[in-house]
């Protein structure tokens, strides 16, 4: 498979500060891959450097096969990008910028049916600062795809929306991928890493520190699973013999153990026995638990 | 041509969000020309004491044509910080706009203001102060026009260096005025000690006002070369300065 992003041994400094210091990912086509990691890491510098709109000390670059600095021109046209915590001038009506960005470009959508499909719509005649965060983010999305883009990039899409704002704006995403285009997206919040990205890469001090699917890393670094359940039958830490240990909290149960598997063989301990049971949960650790594992801190610190 | 691609839009686009701003129209073209009247009127116009006992030694006309070249250029300051602060400068470089385009958009439109305010001023001029105005539109406006030029040329070396935009108004007030002060409107530049003269040499204020005064006086662009090299040559100096040290975030 070709990648669509090949980064190899890149590093930027500003000053005596080392952003990053040796990032190498390749980011594949129709995917959406995730740059996860703390405030500092390097995320931003990353992205902005495969971008073209920074100059990186070291390393190679390559997206869509152009070089982002010596085919700077050549590839604004074919990548889309949404910064973080962009603004528009204040009183730039929705119609006015997407109008303007439109003229841009040899080839666009309809941009009736973009707006209308980010549910922008009823707002194509208001302006910048009367827009809600998530609007102002669905219209930087709307400029980011308004050429049909070969890839586009995300950098902290979501920071600072409401939940609810949250889950429209990866609904768009996850449907920008299932168009077939390739999304390369930051972000410091792991339950949105999770949900959308097909592969993640954590960078931590300016460096990948791990990379593959959410689903491998958790495997890989946090396998253990924990089942819980309530009972009020008797005897249950005996009938549950062979699981391992049982922790017992008043009436409620606690297993750990690790793999796919465990889970099952719980179920299965517990019907074969007839235990009764009040109610049952499992605790699956999550990219989250991965971060902490392996950098020693949560991602907020 | 790629270069200028997107430029009218980017313009016609600049116009119009400025034409919104609550200041934007009546700071623009209102105030000068409420600043001309009411000065023309108690001072007149024109001639040095036009008023017979009221001694003021300047004239209201260039004042307040220097005066809309300056606010242009604070304007202008105020609106490259504001858009580089809010990341509107990235954002619309990261697009296929030039640098030059998203930057000429902005020097157009605060030159359409400008122009549109110097003609208000001529046409109150010629009905309030009859006889007064004589001097030639055409060739006032283009010295204005050129001196603006001069001036937004600093305005973008000012621009690179205000850190944020509350800084962009007392910043660009603190040159620009003493620039003013210093241009030889109200004091004849002769009168100065040397060294104060040589350094009011270095602003394009100074030589706009001289520029300016010439073609009241009807002795015409070529008795001012010397004016209209320096202007060219300040410009070009300034806007070589600032495409080093223009920062767009």
């Amino acid at each position: 498979m070709i990648p669509v992003i090949s980064v190899s041994r890149l590093g930027k400094r500003y000053g005596r500060t080392t952003a990053v210091r040796d990032v190498s990912l390749e980011v594949f086509e129709g995917e959406i891959f995730g740059l996860i990691g703390p405030n500092g890491a390097g995320k931003t510098t990353t992205m902005e450097c495969v971008e073209g709109n920074r100059v990186p000390d070291a390393g190679t670059i390559s997206v869509l096969g152009l070089d982002p600095q010596r085919d700077a021109n050549a590839l604004r046209q074919r990548i889309g990008v949404q910064h973080q915590e962009a603004q528009l001038q204040k009183r730039i009506k929705v119609w006015e910028a997407v109008d303007l960005w439109a003229s841009l470009y040899p080839r666009v959508v309809d941009t009736d049916a973009l707006l209308d499909r980010l549910g922008l719509a009823a707002k194509r005649d208001s302006w910048f600062m009367t827009l809600s965060g998530g609007q102002k983010q669905r219209l930087f999305i709307a400029l980011a795809l308004i050429h049909e883009p070969g890839v586009v990039f995300l950098d902290e899409l979501t920071t600072g929306l409401d939940p609810q704002a949250r889950r429209a704006i990866w609904a768009l995403v996850t449907g920008i991928r299932d168009r077939g285009t390739t999304v390369f997206l930051t972000t410091h919040l792991m339950e949105e890493a999770e949900r959308l990205c097909d592969r993640v890469a954590i960078i931590e001090h300016g460096c990948i520190i791990e990379l593959g699917t959410p689903a491998e890393l958790v495997q890989k670094h946090c396998p253990e699973r924990t089942a819980v359940f309530t009972s009020d039958d008797a005897d249950v830490i005996e009938r549950m013999q062979g699981l391992g240990a049982v922790e017992c909290n008043g009436v409620t149960y606690t297993l750990h153990g690790t793999g796919d598997d465990f889970v099952t063989g719980v179920i299965n301990v517990i019907a074969r026995e007839g235990i009764r049971v009040r109610g049952f949960r499992t605790e699956i650790p999550t990219l989250e638990d991965v971060f902490l594992k392996l950098t020693g801190h949560g991602i907020r610190d | 041509m790629p270069l200028l691609r997107g430029f009218w839009k980017l313009t016609w686009l600049e116009t119009k969000i400025f034409m919104r701003e609550p200041m934007g129209f009546v700071g623009a073209l209102l105030v000068p020309l409420l600043v001309f009247v009411v000065l023309g009127r108690a001072f007149g116009v024109g001639k040095p004491m036009a008023t017979p006992g009221v001694d003021i030694p300047f004239n209201v006309a260039i004042l307040v044509a220097i005066l809309i070249a300056i606010s242009a250029v604070q304007s202008l300051v105020a609106i490259i910080s504001i858009y580089r602060e809010g990341g509107i400068l990235k954002r619309l470089r990261s697009t296929p706009l030039s640098p030059v385009t998203i930057m000429g958009a902005q020097v157009t439109v605060k030159l359409v203001f400008t122009v549109a305010s110097l003609a208000l001023l001529m046409l109150a001029g010629r009905r309030l102060f009859p006889g007064v105005m004589r001097v030639n539109v055409f060739s006032f406006t283009a010295a204005v026009v050129l001196g603006t030029f001069s001036i937004l040329s600093l305005g973008f070396v000012l621009a690179s260096l205000v850190p944020t935009a509350r800084f962009a108004q007392p910043i660009s007030a603190a040159v620009l005025y003493p620039m003013l002060a210093l241009s030889g409107l109200f004091y004849p530049l002769d009168r100065f000690p040397r060294a104060l003269r040589e350094f009011a040499y270095l602003f394009p204020t100074t030589h706009a006002v001289a520029l300016l005064q010439g073609v009241w006086d009807g002795s015409g662009w070529s008795a001012h070369w010397v004016n209209v090299t320096a202007l060219l040559v300040l410009f070009a100096a300034y806007t070589a300065l600032s495409t080093r040290v223009f920062r767009w975030e």
